[in-house]
């Protein structure tokens, strides 16, 4: 039996978001089905989006062709980040069954949990503007009351100023949608692109384009828009954590800054230049900030803004070699970021503590977790032979070839820094003495374990996507030629 | 000038959001910025004396669309404003939950996060 792949272009953002639903018409009180449930989803969704590898193409929703209907549309690009969202969240989704055990209420942590991956694959597959507007805002309502999920003091003040700041953004894209609409005269993202190579770029539609840089660079927390992050992803549970740095920062963010810059208004050189001036100063500001945290998961929020900025810069190069490095760093970090919050979690949730300084000698503890810590520690402080090291020389080599040496010896310092945090968190945590008060320390449950070994796994798998070039990398090649050279569904 | 009237909307509610130091205030001003788009998102679908935009087979359809105003932009207004509906419901709760907590409005009280 063969399934066309347009068929399931909706099913994306409809699974989720049905599951939610009827999570809570069904399990509001019997939390294992909510879990089995949400696996499932989840298991589902990795499968569906394996199977569209290799495929674009253009689905209309109600059978409404383009210039009436509203279009999904799917792309080498759109495959991997799906890709991304569905096996990130597998991997949450299985850590969470014994995580989440502490709170009440979880059948409503599960819904709104499949509400944010709705609204992700949503904003990844929407094919125009106000489609897009809209599932950003599903995803980021589904992480504000994620953020506060606890509803102790950190956790609402954090989530305040996330909402704050998320909706002033919010409010900065919709203007932006609003003037794109009255100079273009049409919201769908291939049609804006034609008519922008058309009737060339004018003032207005320049101003749109700043205000959607702003606001995108806010949901993607580049420096001087990061005021947010660094609360909001340490106060969250562990798994939301893991999920927001890991994977929302990119589909909501990076994702929706390269296709809009580089598929819809053709990119020029001094607005690539601005991207490249963000990414230095998030990849500095946020390796340095990382440097002074005593709070592990402070200190890996911190590390998110500092890798992000990588990302943005090997995008601001522009070129193809400098784009591949962007894309394969934001797949690498996915991974071992949400491993390395799963890790602190795992830490704080047998501890008690995510101070550094009462931690040590957790080696011996917890193996599964000291492992597992270590190899996303190598991979983000891109130590060879792990995938981390290997996006990092894609950026600093395109960098180099494009001319822009300062850049390069800025990317590899603000390596050394990064390998620095980490060995301090390496250090600290699983080298040093174990404290009296650790003595007793138990084994982590199983489902923490399992969903940890799947991401390291993930990690060392992802060192391999280089076998077939540097230049062209497994999967991350093709979604390259989507930036460079096509428009959004082929 | 309508269009720098929405700009000036925008822009009070963008001086409130930064100077306010109550959570609730800080609210009402993202409410005050949020319409102003909204505003400026409906004036962009105004045509000065146009025809609601209702088909007439009375006259072709080249003739209505120079003469009706545009019906998009306000089913895009309807969804934005439902959105800033449920965005604004769960900023109240917040700001509700903070007072239970910290016993205050004031965002300089609230502050455990620091580094």
């Amino acid at each position: 039996m063969t399934i066309d792949v347009q068929a399931l272009i909706p099913m994306f953002v409809a699974i989720p978001l049905g599951l939610s639903l009827l999570i809570q018409l069904v399990a509001r009180h019997r939390h294992g089905l909510a879990e089995a449930l949400t696996i499932l989803t989840l298991l589902l969704l990795t499968v569906m989006s394996c199977y569209a590898i290799g495929y674009s193409g253009v689905y209309h929703l109600g059978g409404w062709p383009t210039p009436v209907g509203i279009d999904m549309r799917i792309d080498a690009l759109a495959t991997l980040l799906l890709l991304i969202v569905s096996v990130v969240g597998l991997a949450v989704s299985l850590y969470s069954v014994d995580y989440m055990r502490r709170f009440t209420a979880r059948s409503h942590f599960y819904s709104l949990f499949l509400l944010m991956v709705t609204g992700m694959n949503g904003v990844i597959l929407a094919g125009d503007l106000f489609n897009l507007y809209v599932f950003l805002e599903v995803a980021a309502i589904a992480s504000y009351s994620l953020v506060a999920f606890g509803c102790a003091h950190e956790e609402l003040e954090a989530s305040f100023k996330y909402i704050v700041l998320g909706s002033l953004s919010s409010a900065l894209i919709l203007t932006a949608v609003a003037l794109i609409y009255g100079i273009t005269g049409t919201l769908n993202m291939v049609h804006i692109a034609t008519r922008i190579v058309e009737t060339g770029r004018d003032t207005p539609l320049l101003l749109a384009f700043g205000l959607l840089i702003v606001g995108f660079s806010f949901k993607a927390a580049l420096v001087p828009f990061h005021a947010w992050l660094p609360d909001a992803h340490p106060s969250a549970p562990a798994p939301v954590s893991a999920m927001l740095s890991g994977v929302l920062i990119k589909a909501i963010g990076i994702y929706v800054l390269a296709r809009l810059a580089f598929n819809v208004f053709g990119i020029a050189e001094n607005e690539l230049s601005l991207l490249r001036w963000l990414g230095l100063v998030s990849m500095v500001a946020g390796g340095i900030l990382a440097a002074g945290q005593k709070d592990i998961k402070r200190l890996f929020a911190y590390s998110s803004i500092s890798q992000v900025g990588f990302m943005i810069l090997g995008l601001g190069l522009g070129t193809p070699l400098g784009l591949i490095g962007g894309l394969y760093h934001l797949v690498n970090h996915a991974f071992f970021k949400s491993l390395l919050f799963l890790n602190a979690g795992t830490i704080e949730y047998m501890t008690g503590t995510r101070q550094l300084k009462k931690l040590g000698g957790l080696n011996s503890k917890l193996p599964v977790t000291a492992t597992t810590s270590l190899v996303g520690s190598m991979s983000i402080a891109g130590i060879p032979p792990f995938s981390g090291f290997w996006s990092k020389l894609i950026i600093v080599l395109a960098c180099i070839e494009s001319g822009h040496f300062g850049f390069a010896t800025a990317a590899v310092l603000v390596s050394i820094v990064t390998l620095a945090y980490q060995l301090k968190v390496q250090r600290m945590a699983f080298f040093a003495a174990l404290p009296a008060s650790l003595k007793k320390l138990q084994r982590e449950p199983p489902m923490m374990a399992m969903a940890m070994i799947l991401l390291a796994t993930g990690c060392i798998a992802l060192a391999f996507a280089v076998l077939t070039g540097l230049r062209d990398p497994w999967l991350i090649g093709a979604a390259q030629q989507v930036l460079t050279a096509g428009t959004f569904g082929g | 000038m309508i269009f720098s009237l929405c700009l000036l909307l925008i822009l009070i509610g963008l001086y409130g959001v930064v100077v306010s130091r109550q959570t609730l205030k800080i609210v009402i001003s993202l409410l005050i910025m949020n319409h102003g788009v909204h505003l400026l998102l409906l004036l962009i679908g105004y045509r000065e004396a146009g025809n609601p935009p209702i088909v007439d087979p009375a006259i072709s359809i080249a003739e209505f669309a120079a003469s009706s105003v545009d019906p998009l932009p306000q089913a895009l207004v309807l969804t934005a404003i439902v959105i800033g509906l449920g965005v604004l419901a769960l900023m109240v709760a917040f700001c509700v939950r903070l007072y239970e907590r910290y016993g205050t409005f004031d965002v300089t009280e609230i502050r455990r996060l620091r580094g």
